[in-house]
């Protein structure tokens, strides 16, 4: 079969842009339904403890409440801790709000106020009166390093650190030149600009259509009918539009849980929205306090790395990263030692948030990397270059690629490397100190298991559906791109729909794996058709296909053609109308490679560089220029892939330089829980950021050829910048946000 | 129609007009609604979105007298008597205003949550003339958060409208 890509790999527009520009996108708490109740949470006011007493009296006294939901008059649910555990749940015991009087973490919620508006719901919700007989909290990590422990239950799909090789701390003491430190980066929440929200529809006879924030409507889907005891059948899960989540809806959170139980026992459709101080009672990329030691003989040859970390998690499930395995990985080096360890603390479980756990070790490893170019005197892309890992020295394995080396070449030729005399604090502008600094990063290139299904109609239109999700990162397009090419067609003659628990199985999106999962999903379903529309072409009377087989036709520009003489077509419509069939629909199921993973490990690479200016009197520190140089196999869509780094680099800039929920030790509640004081980049924090996509062929993985763009973006970008101020000051400070009163 | 709303008016409620994307509305509303939750419970305006409630990320940025706005921060009793534009008014699908095509061709979202906020913003910040740089640009739309980190394809686009009001056509990506 042969196909030339008419849309695959060229700059396409978002199929949904005309939509989301216009307002018209619609998303989860933008569904109406007939006689809509309003819910509003009431938030509990202790870390620790347990609720003595609940007075709803006046709330209740407000016209126009319904409701209020405690766990004093909460219908029941599932009794089974394992019946809340949805698709991704670590192990442990997952929340259960409103289950009974204890208090776990600050922010939990306590009530709920169900009334005919919002603005009823919220004055009500003030009048609820809580009392609480409070313990005391621990909510930084620091404070427990004593209790750390390693995890009894991996994580799926985590893998725990790989077993020592060599000898690290012997040769880590004889080596010449050796450094260690302790790395950490602040508590950071996800904070989509999207609040996370659930509209219930009670469509009568207890069944549901439920619009919730999650990415993956079949992991919303399968929790409530497993804590609700409904049948499959009762509940439907649509939620087409994600307004961002960066992994807060990798999981269903409390306002689904609350939504759903208002709604079955009111019998009323229920519309929740959290509020942004409440975006700050679940999911966070947890603390993980870090530290470092490397040690290299006189050439920058590395001869020994340690890699020790201790995260926080709640006390009641064992979130798991990969935080240190990073550190056997980027580099070669015979003697390697990394530890993961988990500590509990009063907060709610933390979650996946962009490239889990590589940001954080890669933070601290290429920071480490950076000390160590200046300890051995040597530059910091050329010690890279002298310790460049040929294989995966953690597995044992081959790469299925790996275009690093070009990454470091280009990136460092497009920020003007040349430029920069490596001695800190020696170059400035006016009154700025300028510093150029970079770092490697690196992303497991995934698939997971994915349906997806496409059907044909009479009217040449084609629909692929899979019950992925489009959180920003471009879904839609590339499952349009990819169809239009398996069949020839053009664009405005294929729709994607995705955001449906009633399509396709399909995993959460999220680990940067949907584009290759659902992709080759598509595809595959896509291809199917292809035989059904050839012998119906090759059957009408006098065609110019008779007798053609898959192999020596294309599809293209809507017809099939003899790639021999490609004059010998039938049109597409010719052919479908052939068919005598009003539509024609394949399903197809698309798995990793498991021969080519257990041969090869695979990866997405990159190479960042980061230009920094810093005021010398005020410490004021800008970013003017991030060059994130990606090797990430074949680029489906150069316009979205672009964006995707882009979100990543302005994610990893706040992570640098403004991220941090920062805990009151004696209250156990992060105090900045807004956007005034948890600063994410703005536009004026946004300069210029330069994307580099380096040519990379990798066919092991999937037949696109691809790796997945979602998290490479963020790995390396905070050290990278940490580096250059580092650079520009001489100031090298191993506790992010790097906030300018650490450099005054 | 004024009196079947006036007569549905509870004590507590006061009686508004605006007029939004020239369509005049008479409408009894309490006097702690929000334009923004008026705008998206009431009328079903929801291409005006809320992400904070506090006028703190520019989400729910509108039009009021050519004046952009956050109406999460504004009384809708306030604005009696108000012209008020949202996204909808702007352009449709079929029909984009410039800079909303000239977002689309610069990928300048990509949840498109904060776009209708960016985008009305926009539109405010060019009739206020005080922006000719990229970084004056920067500055003046810095209420306008975009946490997919969109910011530098959201000046494109802004500066390819300003530059010739006319829709963008320069490929964006590489």
């Amino acid at each position: 079969m042969s196909n030339t890509e008419a849309f695959v790999g060229r700059p396409q527009s978002r199929v949904d842009g005309p939509l989301k520009v216009s307002g018209t996108a619609t998303y989860v708490a933008e569904f109406g339904a007939e006689d809509l109740l309003h819910a509003v949470v009431v938030s509990g006011a202790i870390a620790k403890g347990r609720i003595t007493s609940i007075d709803t009296a006046a709330a209740l006294k407000v016209p126009g409440v319904i409701e209020i939901f405690t766990h004093e008059n909460r219908p029941r649910t599932a009794w089974f801790d394992y019946k809340y555990r949805d698709e991704v749940a670590p192990p442990g015991s997952p929340l259960r709000p409103l289950y009974d009087a204890s208090i776990s973490y600050s922010g939990q919620p306590v009530a709920l106020v169900v009334a005919e508006t919002l603005q009823v719901a919220q004055y009500a919700a003030s009048l609820v009166e809580v009392s609480y007989e409070a313990e005391p909290a621990v909510v930084d990590v620091a404070e427990v390093l004593g209790e750390a422990y390693v995890p009894k239950q991996k994580r799926s799909g985590i893998s725990p650190p790989p077993k020592p090789r060599g000898d690290a701390d012997g040769a880590f003491l004889a080596a010449p030149i050796r450094l260690e430190h302790e790395y950490r980066v602040a508590v950071e929440h996800h904070n989509p600009m999207e609040m996370h929200a659930t509209t219930v529809v009670w469509e009568g006879d207890g069944k549901l259509t439920v619009h919730d924030k999650i990415q993956g409507a079949q992991n919303s889907h399968g929790y409530i009918t497993s804590v609700f005891g409904l049948s499959a059948d009762d509940v439907r899960v649509h939620s087409p539009y994600i307004g961002g989540a960066f992994g807060s809806g990798l999981r269903p959170q409390y306002q689904l849980f609350l939504a759903v139980m208002a709604s079955l026992q009111l019998e009323r459709s229920v519309k929740l929205v959290l509020t942004r101080d409440q975006m700050f009672t679940f999911s966070y990329r947890p603390d993980a306090i870090q530290r470092v030691a490397l040690a290299a003989d006189k050439t920058g040859r590395l001869q020994a790395v340690r890699h020790e970390a201790v995260m926080g998690t709640s006390r009641h499930e064992d979130y798991q990263e990969v935080v240190v395995n990073w550190s056997g990985l980027l580099y070669s080096c015979d003697n390697v030692r990394l530890d993961y360890k988990l500590a509990q603390i009063d907060t709610h479980t933390p979650a996946d948030m962009r490239a889990p756990g590589a940001t954080l070790g890669v933070y601290a490893l290429e920071s480490a990397m950076d000390e160590l170019a200046y300890a051995a005197g040597i530059d910091p892309i050329e010690l890279r270059l002298i310790n460049f890992a040929d294989k995966d020295e953690n597995e044992n394995k081959p790469f299925s690629s790996k275009e690093l080396r070009a990454c470091y070449a280009q990136g460092a030729d497009r920020i003007g490397w040349s430029r920069r005399n490596p001695v800190p604090r020696s170059m400035h502008e006016g009154r700025e100190l300028v510093g150029l600094g970079m770092a490697t990063g690196c992303w497991e290139a995934q698939m997971q298991k994915t349906s997806a299904r496409a059907v044909l109609t009479a009217n040449g239109h084609l629909e692929v559906s899979s019950a992925t999700a489009d959180i920003g990162t471009g879904t839609y397009t590339i499952m349009t791109q990819i169809a239009a090419d398996a069949l020839g067609l053009p664009l405005e003659s294929v729709t994607a729909v995705i955001g449906d628990s009633s399509l396709p199985t399909a995993p959460v999106e999220g680990g940067s794996w949907a584009a290759a999962s659902t992709g080759t999903a598509v595809r595959a379903a896509c291809h199917a058709l292809r035989q059904t529309l050839l012998d119906a072409a090759a059957g009408i009377d006098g065609s110019p296909l008779a007798g053609a087989t898959l192999d020596q036709v294309t599809f293209q520009n809507g017809r099939i053609a003899f790639i021999a003489d490609p004059v010998m077509s039938v049109s597409i419509g010719e052919a479908m109308q052939a068919t005598g069939k009003e539509r024609i629909e394949a399903e197809e199921t698309a798995s990793p490679d498991m021969k080519a993973m257990a041969t090869y490990s695979s990866y997405t690479h990159s190479a960042i560089f980061a230009e920094v200016r810093v005021d010398e009197e005020l410490g004021i520190v800008r970013v003017t220029r991030i060059v994130n140089a990606v090797a990430a196999g074949k680029i489906l869509n150069p316009k979205t892939a672009r964006s995707q780094i882009l979100g990543g680099v302005v994610m990893g800039i706040g992570m640098a330089l403004h991220e941090e929920s920062i805990p009151d030790k004696n209250l156990g509640r992060f105090m900045n829980h807004n956007f005034a004081e948890y600063h994410v980049p703005a536009h004026a924090d946004v300069e210029d950021i330069d994307v580099i996509f380096v040519e990379e062929e990798d066919d092991m993985l999937n037949p696109l050829g691809i790796k997945g763009l979602g998290e490479i973006g963020i790995v390396g970008t905070a050290a990278a910048i940490a580096n250059a101020i580092h650079h520009a000051t001489g100031r090298r400070v191993r506790h992010l946000p790097i906030t300018l009163d650490k450099l005054l | 129609m004024p009196e079947m709303t006036f007569a549905s008016a509870a004590p507590d409620e006061i009686p508004i007009s605006l007029t939004i994307n020239g369509q005049l509305h008479r409408l009894d509303v309490t006097p702690w609604t929000s334009l923004l939750d008026l705008l998206r419970e009431t009328l079903h305006l929801t291409g005006t979105k809320k992400g904070c409630d506090h006028g703190q990320c520019g989400a729910c940025t509108v039009l009021v007298d050519g004046t952009r706005i956050n109406s999460c921060l504004a009384l809708a009793v306030m604005k009696d008597g108000a012209e008020i534009t949202t996204i909808e008014g702007l352009g449709t699908p079929d029909n984009l205003h410039p800079l909303q095509a000239a977002f689309v061709e610069h990928d300048a979202f990509q949840c498109g949550y904060c776009t209708p906020g960016q985008i009305c913003s926009a539109v405010g910040m060019m009739s206020e003339g005080h922006a000719s740089t990229r970084a004056e640009i920067r500055e003046l739309m810095s209420g306008n958060l975009c946490r997919c980190g969109a910011y530098t394809n959201i000046v494109d686009a802004i500066e390819d409208v300003m530059q010739d009001g006319r829709p963008a056509v320069r490929e964006a990506a590489e």
